[in-house]
């Protein structure tokens, strides 16, 4: 089968909706297109059915109960209710939030509100690895501790956390576990009962499912977990989020959780597969590379390496027909590179030099042969052009003299 | 970000590329730029005589737009006097590239390359002056 170009390696950002998630979805955006909480009419009944059974679907795949899923427009709004909404809830129990450098802006952001609003908040820098230790965030914690936020899975490195030993943390100290889990969920097992996780955020369209719907763990038992709410009105999810439901979205949802459950055990040893053919294809073609993230411990399909001497933006722009993430800052609207690369130690030059791959459901080892080859061919390209490497060129051949 | 063609035309095919001899008297090497903050432009100019300058070379390490600066700044050089090579602006470079707002540092990094390689050119030659058997002898090697 001829190679269909552009290819998508950037499955951290996003993933195409899987068909079987869109049969799924159909008849919820034609037919049966009932408000879910129309309570006197069929089509109503039949919306909230089709909701009911995803809400299922949902906490089979995390180990939860369907009671304790509260859908949401998708993970930024998840993370910001959790945070936002445990600490107004429970300021009066104390002021004092742990989270780390390397979360998400999503995480990041909420704390640093609750920052100028009167929170404490200690960030915890993770190791050069990118993780955080249960260690780390049981010498944080105090008496006014109130929330512990720690991501599953770096977003840009794929590093994963010791999630069960910081739920412990949380439990042994009585203080809420909040969990992004947005990378982790479908890619590797999360489970809330056996993680200790108290909070847990969501997204379906990094898990083949559609934009703009996501959920909310809530754990109801062993501690039961009060939120304040963040968007008034209906009293919709337990009142905890107002808004009439996206049916079609939260049925996608469903069934993106049904296929993840039934398939990760086979799929997530395929993209580990992909995703070192790819590392190693490329490591094998040139010199100067360096990965970013933990060696093992990381997502299956996931990996960051920089090479050194070349801009990120620029390397993007020599594969074009390749779909990738940089975290030099010419990719951004600032002129920061990556602050996760920089909390791990990566030095400014090699933040700038760095490219994420993310493999996915649908990639094939003909698409992750193209995309080496692209990668060793656009970076010997630019160092080519590259005053850097030309100087270290250099000083290697004067090294060698002396 | 979508780029101009004319950014396209000079990344794919950048004119220029290459290192003259740093040491040699008539070249004037600039570097600008630091790697920590993603572009790094190394420019020289070979100048003859009578102050014209008959050869420009590059290597950049930077994005797209700061290698198509550096690109399109090499080939303005080439033929003009010194006298003109100091006149080139930014936004020259900036206007014939299109490049958005958040490039324009790129056009900026240009220009303050071609300085440096015309201070580095005539700092080479004022001191010269004073030993003109020396240049002459570098100059045949």
């Amino acid at each position: 089968m001829a190679l269909k170009l552009p290819i998508y390696l950037d499955h951290n950002a996003t993933t195409p909706l899987d068909k079987r998630v869109l049969e799924a979805m159909m008849p919820y955006l034609t037919t049966d297109f009932g408000n879910a909480a129309s309570r006197n009419h069929a089509f109503g009944w039949k919306a909230e059915a089709a909701v009911e059974n995803a809400r299922e679907q949902t906490a089979g795949l995390i180990g939860a109960t369907a009671k304790d899923i509260v859908f949401t427009s998708g993970a930024t709004e998840s993370n910001n209710l959790a945070i936002k909404g445990a600490a107004e809830m429970y300021r009066e129990k104390g002021n004092h939030i742990i989270t780390d450098l390397i979360e998400h802006k999503a995480v990041i952001d909420p704390c640093k509100r609750l920052e100028q609003a009167g929170f404490q908040v200690t960030w915890l820098k993770p190791d050069r690895f990118g993780v955080v230790s249960a260690e780390q965030v049981a010498e944080a914690v105090t008496d006014k501790t109130i929330l512990i936020s720690i991501m599953a899975a770096n977003n840009e490195i794929g590093t994963l956390n010791p999630v069960a030993a910081i739920g412990a943390v949380a439990k042994q100290r009585g203080v809420l576990f909040h969990c992004d889990a947005t990378q982790a969920v479908g890619k590797i097992p999360m489970d809330v009962e056996a993680m200790g996780i108290d909070l847990m955020s969501l997204s379906a369209h990094k898990i083949y499912g559609p934009k703009g719907i996501g959920c909310l763990y809530v754990r109801r038992k062993g501690p039961r977990v009060r939120l304040t709410c963040q968007m008034d009105g209906g009293g919709h999810e337990r009142g905890m989020r107002s808004g009439t439901l996206n049916v079609p979205g939260i049925v996608g949802l469903g069934a993106a959780c049904v296929i993840c459950r039934c398939e990760m055990a086979d799929e997530a040893p395929r993209l580990t597969g992909l995703r070192d053919r790819l590392h190693q294809t490329i490591a094998a073609g040139l010199d100067y590379v360096f990965l970013n993230g933990h060696p093992t411990q990381r997502l299956p399909n996931t990996v960051n390496l920089s090479f050194a001497y070349v801009e990120g933006e620029a390397l993007m722009m020599k594969m074009k027909d390749v779909a990738v993430s940089s975290g030099s800052a010419c990719t951004s609207a600032s002129l920061e590179p990556s602050y996760v690369l920089r909390a791990i130690g990566v030095s400014d030059e090699l933040a700038h030099s760095s490219i994420r791959f993310g493999v996915g459901r649908f990639t094939t080892g003909e698409e992750v042969d193209y995309a080496a080859a692209a990668v060793v061919r656009g970076v010997n390209e630019l160092r080519e052009l590259s005053p850097l490497y030309e100087q270290a060129r250099e000083n290697r051949r004067s090294q060698a003299k002396a | 970000m979508p780029y101009s063609d004319k950014v396209m035309d000079h990344f794919t095919n950048p004119r220029n590329v290459g290192s003259l001899d740093k040491n040699a008297l008539d070249v004037g090497t600039g570097i600008v730029g630091a790697p920590e903050c993603g572009d790094v432009m190394k420019l020289q100019i070979q100048v003859d005589s009578d102050g014209r300058i008959v050869d420009a070379k590059f290597k950049t390490f930077g994005c797209g737009s700061a290698i198509a600066a550096s690109s399109l700044a090499t080939e303005w050089l080439k033929g003009r006097t010194v006298q003109q090579a100091t006149e080139l602006r930014n936004s020259d470079i900036a206007n014939e590239l299109s490049l958005p707002p958040v490039k324009i540092h790129c056009s900026v990094l240009a220009e303050d390359a071609v300085k440096a390689a015309i201070e580095d050119w005539k700092r080479k030659n004022a001191r010269s002056d004073a030993s003109t058997g020396q240049m002459e002898e570098t100059k045949r090697t």
